[in-house]
C-alpha cells in the first residue's frame, strides 16, 4: 500500500509514452506528454510526503508540529508553469508543419521528406 | 517508421519499461517515510531565519532563488520561440489585417450570458492575481500562480466574444515590455543582493515581522516580478495562437 | 496512506489513461483539463496547496486555450488546402 503512488506513476508513464508513440496525429502527441509529465510530478511530491505531515505553511499551526518536505514541492510548482509554454512552443512547431508540409501525420512526415 | 511498426516495438519495449520503473521505484523510501536531511532543515529553520510564513514560497523566491532565475529564463526563452515561429508564418502568409472597427468585430455564438459574466470575472480575477502575488510570503500563492490568473483577466473579454476589444486592450507591445520588465526585475533585484549583500540573490532588505504584507524581505518583490513575466508570457502566447487565427485568413465574421 | 488519498490516486490514474488513449484531439483537449482538476485534488491531498494552486490556473486557462487555438489554426489550414485542390484539380 505504501507503494501504491509510485506504482501509480510507473503506470501512467508507460500509458502516456504509449500515447505518444500511437498517435497519428502530432496533437495527440503533445497532449499525451503531459501524462507523463504528471507522472513525474507524482513521484516527487510522494517522495516528499511524511505520515501525519502538514502542509509546509506556518502561519497557524503549533511550532513544532510535522510538516512534509517543501523542496520537492517547489520542483513540482515551477515545472508545472513552465511545461505549459514548452507545450506552446512544440505546438507552435506543428503550426509551421501543417503550412509547410501539408499533414501533421507522423508517418506521413516522414514520407513527405523523401 | 510506420505506426504498425512502433505498436510492434512498444509491445516488447512498453512493459520491459514498466517492469525496470517498478523495480526502480523500490528503491525509494516508502510513501509517508521520509527522511531527506535538507527538508526537514529548512522547515524548522527557516520561519525564524526569513520571516516567511510559506516555506515554499520561501524556497522559491529567497533559499533557491537562483533555480527560479533559471526557470522563469526557460519560460522567457519559449515564449520568444513561439513568437518567432508564428510571426514568422503570418509575415510568410501576407498581412490580411483588415481594419475594423472594434464594435464590428464579434464571434458567433458570444451571447449575452458570457458578456455579463465575464464582465463580474474580469475584476475578480485582477484581484485574486494581485492578492496571490503580493502575500505570497504569507499564504499559499506566489509569482507564477499570479500570473496566470492575472493573465486570464483580460482571456475573459475574449470569452465576450470581443477579441479586437483585447487587442486594445493588451497591445502586442505592451505584453512584450510586461514580460521583459518582469525577467529583467528578477535579474536586478539579485543585483541588488550583490551589491548590499554578500551574494547575488541574497536577501538584503529589511525582514520585518512574519505575517504582515511587507515582510521577508525581498520575496515579495521577487513575487511581483515574477508574476508580471508571466502574466505578459501567457497573454504573449495566447494571443500569438489566436492572431494567427482571427485575423489571418477570416473571410467571414 | 488514507482512503482519501487512495480514491484521488485511483481517479487519477483512471483520467490520465482515458487522456492517454482517446483518439480525438479535441476530445483530449477537454479530459485534460478535468485531468489537471483530479491532479489538483491529488496534490491537495498531499499536503501541496501550492502545488494544487498551479496545477488549476495551468491545466483549466493555460493550456486549452493555447491547444484550442492551435487546433482552429490546424483546421482552417487543412481547410484552405482541400478548397485548394479541388479548385486547381
Amino acid at each position: 500500500m505504501s507503494f501504491a503512488p509510485y506504482a501509480a506513476a510507473a503506470w501512467l508513464f508507460v500509458v502516456g509514452l504509449y500515447g505518444v508513440i500511437a498517435s497519428s496525429n502530432l496533437v495527440r502527441t503533445v497532449l499525451s506528454l503531459t501524462v507523463v509529465q504528471s507522472a513525474t510530478y507524482l513521484v516527487l511530491l510522494g517522495v516528499g510526503y511524511r505520515h501525519g505531515g502538514k502542509a509546509p505553511i506556518v502561519a497557524d499551526i503549533p511550532k513544532s508540529s510535522r510538516l512534509v518536505d517543501p523542496v520537492t514541492q517547489v520542483l513540482v510548482l515551477t515545472d508545472v508553469v513552465i511545461e505549459a509554454t514548452v507545450l506552446a512552443l512544440l505546438l507552435a512547431l506543428i503550426v509551421q508543419a501543417q503550412k509547410r508540409f501539408g499533414s501533421i501525420d507522423p508517418a506521413r512526415l516522414r514520407a513527405l521528406r523523401d | 517508421m510506420t505506426r504498425r511498426g512502433r505498436l510492434a516495438l512498444f509491445a516488447v519495449a512498453g512493459p520491459g519499461l514498466l517492469a525496470v520503473l517498478v523495480v526502480g521505484l523500490h528503491g525509494l523510501p516508502s510513501f509517508g517515510d521520509f527522511h531527506g536531511v535538507y527538508g526537514l532543515l529548512v522547515d524548522r529553520i527557516e520561519p525564524g531565519q526569513r520571516h516567511a510564513t510559506d516555506i515554499v514560497t520561501a524556497l522559491n523566491f529567497d533559499l533557491r532563488a537562483f533555480d527560479t532565475l533559471g526557470e522563469e529564463f526557460i519560460l522567457f526563452a519559449s515564449v520568444t520561440g513561439v513568437a518567432l515561429l508564428l510571426r514568422h508564418l503570418r509575415h510568410a502568409e501576407g498581412d490580411l489585417e483588415r481594419s475594423r472597427s472594434v464594435a464590428d468585430h464579434r464571434f458567433a455564438g458570444a451571447s449575452d450570458a458570457l458578456r455579463v459574466m465575464s464582465l463580474v470575472l474580469i475584476p475578480l480575477l485582477v484581484a485574486l492575481g494581485v492578492y496571490l502575488a503580493l502575500h505570497g510570503a504569507l499564504t499559499p500563492g506566489g509569482g507564477f500562480q499570479a500570473g496566470i490568473v492575472l493573465a486570464a483577466g483580460p482571456l475573459a473579454i475574449l470569452l465576450a466574444g470581443r477579441y479586437l476589444a483585447l487587442k486594445r486592450v493588451a497591445p502586442q507591445w505592451a505584453l512584450e515590455a510586461l514580460d521583459a520588465v518582469g525577467a529583467t526585475a528578477y535579474a536586478a533585484i539579485g543585483l541588488g543582493g550583490l551589491i548590499f549583500a554578500s551574494a547575488y540573490l541574497e536577501n538584503f532588505l529589511p525582514l520585518g515581522t512574519p505575517g504582515e504584507l511587507l515582510s521577508a524581505g525581498m520575496m515579495p518583490l521577487n513575487s511581483i516580478a515574477v508574476g508580471l513575466e508571466v502574466t505578459g508570457a501567457f497573454l504573449l502566447t495566447w494571443t500569438e495562437f489566436l492572431d494567427q487565427d482571427v485575423i489571418v485568413g477570416r473571410d467571414e465574421l | 496512506m488514507s482512503a482519501l488519498q487512495a480514491v484521488a490516486l485511483l481517479v487519477v490514474v483512471a483520467g490520465g489513461t482515458a487522456v492517454a488513449l482517446t483518439p480525438d484531439p479535441l476530445r483530449q483537449t477537454l479530459l485534460l483539463s478535468i485531468y489537471g482538476l483530479a491532479l489538483a485534488i491529488l496534490f491537495f491531498v498531499f499536503q501541496a496547496p501550492d502545488v494544487a494552486l498551479s496545477e488549476i490556473v495551468v491545466s483549466g486557462v493555460g493550456l486549452p486555450v493555447i491547444v484550442l487555438a492551435a487546433l482552429r489554426k490546424l483546421a482552417q489550414d487543412r481547410a484552405r488546402r482541400d478548397s485548394e485542390e479541388e479548385s486547381s484539380s
